[in-house]
């Protein structure tokens, strides 16, 4: 069982044998590699999709379809001079971009990359002789590990910003703070619903629930949960269209203005490698992960291919489809402006996930009491729009009450 | 191996705890905090108690220490502090004598409390491949089923926390005090 251990046991506290400390090694080396192979690719793939959104031929010098650009870029920076501005905080400016990056890659680890999930067998692998999965670790806590990771990552932004000593990145790690401190509520929230409709904070747990789309977290939990998990997902990477961080129309570049060389090309390394770790994570959370599409009994097999590497192309299929709908906000949708920003966050999707998790936890009490889900559905929407209703009454108040005292706003 | 991680998170406790006190900087101070707050997390982590290992992280170091962080940018009080001047007289002797106190306190209680500290209660679940999250599920069943009154007083508590802070923060112009 000593290879069980190590997917369950970070302290290592059983018999340390060789053949699974040697598989977690190998786990490690190639999560890591995959990280910034799939960083470096999706680069390329944004600047390639976006160009051809907007009529341009975009990189197509370096490699094949310029899909090198992203190394050459990459060397290019590495050397560049280094700047240290005059007035910085020196410790803290050398520290930040690793605290953007580090989070970026300890996130990945708990993403199921792969593993056969079909008949029961639960994504595990037999390697060598012991049983694991095709996913770094998995934690007891799980997706709460993710949440950790996401709320601890704003360190990395907010120090950069702080210590560059100049305004506007500053005014950047002051934006940042506060928009990523809100999505945070929003997305552990429609969260919960699919921890209520799973009933497991495993990520490989979460996967397995997941065997055909009737199950698909997306249909189980009624869609309106991904929907603002997908919206404060975005809020929280910083990305179009809720990129008031560095919007450089209005702050230069935001909070990394005063960056170069290597350093700029971490946090730039950072930001890439979370959105391809959020679109994980939201297809392992809502669309089953590595498991196959299948409709009922019949499921889209794969000819002639491991069932268990079959779930990792699957994993990349699902992912590219995430990986372009950011894309495809970013070409899209113009920015939003700081005020509308904190209104969809605090008045709509902190709310409407609450409600529907309530919804949720009500029709699931009302199939183990035996009521009828038609009446508790009835009675549970009743509650919510009132609750609404007080709600659009409080905020009308204090609307008039700041109009009575001058403000403009 | 426990050994091994406890001195290392330990390190970072005291580490961290000494930074808070000593560093002039309070953004740097904050930092240890947050170097403190990891380290306790790790020793939870070696305990096997994961979730709380997690909420420490989630709240105090992804939320609480960003809203100081937050504040301090915010208020720009982020000049290093001349940590000589004493605001206050005799507050360094007082707090050193303090300091003893409590050190002597909690370890007389420990020593004279040894013999009685063997477990008690009901031990964790084990973690297994198939289940990993237990553990979780163990102490989730506790918290809403035995002690769900406390529970909810304590976020009702946080509620009345929260509404009281923005009613004391409000500007009380519209209340018509003829101020």
């Amino acid at each position: 069982m000593s290879g069980v251990i190590f997917a369950i046991d970070p302290m290592l506290e059983g018999n340390v044998l060789w053949t699974p400390l040697l598989i977690v090694l190998v786990k490690v080396l190639l999560v890591f590699v995959v990280g910034l192979v799939a960083t470096m690719l999706m680069v390329w793939f944004e600047r390639k999709v976006i160009a051809g959104m907007q009529n341009r031929v975009g990189p197509n010098k370096a490699g094949p379809w310029g899909i090198l650009q992203t190394l050459a870029d990459g060397i290019k920076l590495f050397f560049k001079e280094d700047l240290i501005p005059e007035r910085s905080d020196r410790f803290m400016f050398r520290l930040a971009p690793y605290l953007a990056l580090v989070p970026a890659f300890l996130a990945f680890a708990i993403i199921p990359l792969g593993g056969d999930f079909r008949d029961g067998k639960g994504g595990l692998v037999t390697l060598f002789g012991h049983q694991t999965r095709l996913q770094l670790a998995d934690p007891p806590v799980g997706v709460l590990f993710a949440l950790a990771i996401s709320s601890i990552a704003v360190y990395g932004i907010m120090l950069a910003g702080w210590s560059s000593g100049s305004k506007y990145p500053l005014l950047g790690a002051v934006r940042a703070s506060a928009q990523m401190v809100s999505y945070e509520a929003a997305l552990g929230l429609s969260l919960g619903a699919v921890l209520l409709v799973s009933g497991t904070l495993s990520t490989a747990g979460i996967v397995n629930m997941q065997s055909s789309i009737g199950n698909w977290n997306i249909v189980a939990t009624g869609f309106v949960p991904f929907v603002i998990f997908l919206i404060a997902a975005t809020a929280e990477l910083n990305r179009p269209p809720f990129d008031l961080v560095e919007a450089e129309q209005e702050l230069v570049g935001g909070f990394n203005t005063e960056y170069s060389s290597i350093r700029f090309a971490l946090f730039f390394l950072a930001e890439f490698m979370n959105t391809v770790t959020m679109s994980a994570l939201i297809v392992t959370l809502f669309f089953g992960g590595p498991q196959p599409i299948s409709i009922g009994n019949t499921t889209l097999d794969i000819p002639f291919i491991p069932n268990a590497i079959e779930g990792t192309i699957w994993l990349l299929l699902k992912v590219l489809v995430f990986l372009y709908i950011y894309v495809w906000f970013r070409a899209t949708l113009p920015r939003f402006r700081y005020d509308q920003l904190m209104d969809l966050g605090w008045k709509i999707l902190i709310p409407g996930s609450l409600g529907w998790f309530m919804l949720l936890a009500a029709q699931r009490v009302g199939r183990d009491a035996g009521w009828d889900q038609i009446v508790v559905t009835f009675v549970t929407a009743l509650v919510l729009i009132g609750g609404y209703g007080l709600l659009l009454a409080a905020q009308h108040v204090s609307r008039v009450n700041r109009e009575k005292d001058g403000a403009s706003f | 191996m426990e050994l091994f991680v406890f001195v290392i998170a330990a390190a970072m406790v005291l580490a961290g705890a000494l930074g808070v006190v000593t560093r002039s900087n309070p953004v740097h101070a904050a930092m240890s905090l947050v170097l403190t707050l990891f380290g306790i997390a790790v020793m939870f982590v070696a305990h096997d108690a994961h979730f709380l290992a997690a909420v420490q992280v989630i709240v105090y170091a992804g939320a609480i220490v960003v809203l100081f962080l937050f504040v301090i940018m915010l208020l720009g009080v982020d000049r290093a502090e001349d940590l000589s001047v004493e605001p206050i007289t005799n507050q360094r002797p007082l707090a050193a004598i303090i300091g003893v106190g409590i050190s002597a306190i909690v370890i007389a209680a420990i020593v004279s409390s040894r013999a009685g500290l063997g477990a008690s209660g009901q031990g964790v679940n084990e973690t297994t491949l198939e289940s990993p999250d237990a553990n979780i599920r163990q102490l989730a069943r506790v918290i809403f089923s035995d002690n769900v009154f406390a529970f909810e007083i304590t976020s009702v508590l946080l509620l009345v926390a929260v509404i009281g802070t923005v009613v004391m923060a409000r500007k009380t112009k519209s209340v018509g005090t003829g101020k």
